[in-house]
């Protein structure tokens, strides 16, 4: 984490005594575990979240045992799942399926190295930024096939498949829309105007290619064939148990935290509060550079809107039905891509002529 | 090393009885070609009770209970069969409030399962909402129902010559209410399903039959109407006093699950008018031909002998079954459910024999599924609309 100069300043006084010394030399792990911290609370809000909501649409309650309002519904499922015994195949693969799980779930936790929460708040400032995140998440379907070919089973085969070959196709879109931002200046330039400045406005058609994309590569409904329970009893999940088992479940609500977060980035404003004409920015603008105040604000502010990306993506989920293979390969190769590159030509023209 | 050689071999692959889809016991072997379908056997059996040999040896008041586990979703076409087919047979009549009664109930129950048709169809395309939807407007009729009968889904209401009890005090304006909030249900789902491009997309085109194969099939209800033929057997038997009531044959040309689907949606909003004009015109009267009930007793009669008191299954005097045979049946919401009876001058029936529309409908799967890709089979099932329970009998 990249810190302020004053900061920096403060803990070098501490390098001074020995005993300091070895810590000063971890103090690299804080940040990690901090964000570590928050993603595992942001999954835990996720699950939720959905249950909530869902009830909601089928005018039913959501959990109500698991702590006040069933918020620690989520913990328990987890414990369960830990105590569950770990079952294996006995004629599968038990290396590929064992580190399936783990795959899917490493690229997901890696791609969040490259999110700023705040004005450079960020874990890993990398020059190629973003697309850190689309080449990691490409190494998530080998988990899939891994897990899928490790089960011993002509389901689960057939939903890896089935899985590869969606995240691969969604892929594309999702890195044209991608590139046609970076061409813009992502976060400053969103603040210039406001509300008005997002990029949602100055790229509506890549905006929702990218919330396309992006449900298809978490498989989230309307996409989740590779889970369907009718036709496949969980695809590519079905002989888990345990908590190889509560990794998938685990990996698609990160994904889908991931992803909400940089459609915030990218598209809805970062960490700028953005809404015109209300005089409290001005009192925080004083506070911005100096403190905790204005970071923690920052970060307030990113999360509140991922999670209204959130709730689009839990909401639709409850309400679509879901699309078949080919129709799902068809959106993604013959409709999504020409309308990207379309896209990805606006905006290059776009700044031509601009200059 | 040798580099094996590949074989292009297919992909036989077993949706077991057991599978989350909500389609009850039904086994399907599916040779596959990747995502495409080349061949499906249905293995049917797995709910097997004996339906027809219980019936050999049971009265027609000991066997009404027995009825409703055919097809426990439209409960009351079973038990309406079960008693038409003894009244054709002694050619009993029926009273005009029964008859009216016995309308008001089966429109009911044919919304009824048409209702939980429509759930498991949207659970298997994939939307699982409009599952929990429908079963917020059965449980009205669930009501409704537990408030006439007496029970929620096993009613033993029908009986010889007319229903078991008259319909309670306020029964016919709680039954007015719920038929203007259905007509308000039915626009939601019209909203939220019909021009839903996903679901047009699973939907439209899926399972084509025409109407000619249609015919050769032997198919009944739904799946024949929406193939074009104009066929309900309420117009054409003129059975109860259907031809009372001003209602149209809901149809479709096209032969695909839309159509069937559309056909459904539509069959339920005509239930809905033809119940709004019986509750209108119900006439008074008595509800049962207790003429029925009337048997000879003889002085002396051997029922009442020492040999006959401590024995079981030895019935009391009850409807005879005169010694010939007839089919009765009726537009049920899955086709046509009808019996086949053989008497033999006695209070049990020689044959009962239970022509299923599940049965004859789950015929033309295989055919329809060639050529179909994996998740089309789902879709295809949900919209013949079986039930393994008439199936298997």
């Amino acid at each position: 984490m990249i810190i302020d100069t004053t900061e920096v300043q403060t803990i070098n006084s501490f390098s001074t005594s020995g005993f300091f010394k070895e810590v000063y030399g971890l103090i690299w792990i804080i940040p990690i575990l901090t964000l570590i911290l928050e993603i595992t609370i942001g999954v835990l809000v996720i699950v939720w979240l959905e249950r909530e909501i869902s009830a909601a649409i089928q005018q039913r309650i959501g959990p109500e045992y698991a702590g006040p309002l069933g918020i620690l519904q989520a913990i328990a499922d987890g414990t369960k799942l830990l105590l569950k015994e770990d079952l294996l195949p006995s004629r599968g693969d038990i290396r590929l399926f064992s580190v399936g799980p783990s795959i899917a779930v490493i690229s997901v936790l890696l791609s969040y190295l490259v999110i700023p929460f705040g004005y450079r708040l960020v874990l890993a400032d990398l020059g190629i930024g973003v697309f850190l995140w689309i080449a990691i998440s490409s190494i998530a379907p080998i988990g899939l096939l891994m897990s899928g070919y490790g089960s011993n089973n002509k389901y689960s085969f057939s939903g890896g498949l089935r899985a590869a070959a969606q995240s691969i196709s969604y892929e594309i879109p999702l890195t044209l829309c991608v590139l046609s931002i970076s061409l813009l200046d992502i976060v400053e330039a969103q603040s210039k105007y406001g509300f008005w400045g997002w990029n949602l406005w100055r790229q509506p058609i890549g905006f929702l290619v990218f919330l396309i994309s992006s449900l298809a590569e978490c498989e989230r409904l309307p996409f989740d064939l590779p889970e369907a329970e009718e036709e496949l009893v969980a695809g590519y999940q079905t002989e888990y148990s345990g908590i190889k088992y509560a990794l998938f479940y685990l990996a698609s609500y990160l994904n889908l935290l991931v992803s909400s977060l940089f459609v915030t980035v990218l598209y809805l404003g970062g960490w700028n509060f953005s809404i015109p004409y209300i005089p409290i920015p001005e009192l925080f603008r004083i506070n911005q550079m100096a403190g905790i105040f204005g970071m923690t604000i920052d970060i307030f502010i990113t999360l509140a809107k991922a999670y209204l990306f959130l709730f689009i993506s839990i909401t639709t989920r409850w309400t679509l039905p879901r699309m078949r293979i080919d129709q799902l390969l068809n959106l993604g190769w013959k409709f999504l891509l020409p309308i990207s590159l379309g896209n990805l030509l606006l905006t290059t023209s776009s700044q031509l002529v601009s200059l | 090393m040798t580099v094996p050689v590949t074989r292009k071999d297919l992909m036989i692959v077993n949706m077991g009885p057991h599978h989350p889809s909500m389609h009850g016991v039904l086994r399907l072997i599916l040779t596959l070609d990747g995502e495409d379908v080349i061949d499906c056997e249905p293995i049917l059996g797995y709910l097997h009770r004996g339906m027809e040999k219980i019936a050999e040896n049971r009265t027609i008041l000991q066997y009404l209970p027995y009825v409703t586990r055919w097809d426990y979703l439209a409960t009351m076409f079973t038990e309406a069969i079960t008693v038409n087919a003894p009244e054709k047979l002694e050619n009993v009549q029926v009273p005009q409030r029964a008859s009216y009664i016995r309308v008001i109930m089966l429109e009911l129950s044919r919304i009824a399962s048409h209702l939980l048709w429509l759930g498991p169809f949207m659970a298997d395309i994939g939307a699982q909402t409009p599952f929990f939807y429908i079963f917020r407007e059965r449980e009205l009729i669930y009501n409704l129902f537990e408030a006439a009968t007496g029970m929620r889904m096993m009613h033993n209401y029908f009986r010889i010559g007319g229903v078991a009890a008259d319909l309670p005090y306020g029964w016919i304006e709680k039954c007015f209410d719920f038929c203007d909030y259905f007509l308000t249900g039915v626009v939601e789902y019209q909203k939220l399903i019909t021009r839903n491009p996903i679901f047009l997309e699973r939907v439209e085109g899926v399972g084509i039959i025409g109407g000619e194969e249609a015919v050769n099939w032997g198919l009944s209800g739904p799946m024949l109407r929406a193939s074009g033929i104009q066929w309900d057997l309420r117009k054409v038997d003129n059975y109860e006093c259907y031809n009372e009531f001003d209602w149209e044959i809901q149809w479709q040309k096209e032969g695909d699950s839309l159509a069937r689907y559309l056909v459904r949606i539509g069959e339920m909003k005509e239930s809905i008018k033809m119940i709004q004009q019986a509750l209108e015109g119900i006439p008074g009267g008595p509800y049962e031909n207790l003429e029925v009930r009337r048997f000879d007793r003889a002085k002396n009669s051997e029922w009442n002998d020492f040999a006959y008191r401590f024995k079981s299954k030895k019935p009391s005097p009850n409807f005879e079954l005169s010694k010939q045979e007839l089919y009765a049946r009726v537009e049920a919401p899955k086709g046509e459910l009808g019996i086949y009876l053989i008497g033999d001058n006695s209070v049990f029936p020689w044959r009962w024999k239970i022509r299923p529309p599940g049965f004859i409908n789950l015929q033309i799967l295989p055919e329809l599924v060639k050529r179909m890709k994996l998740a089309d089979i789902m879709t295809i099932l949900g919209s013949i609309d079986i039930i393994m329970g008439e199936v298997d009998r």
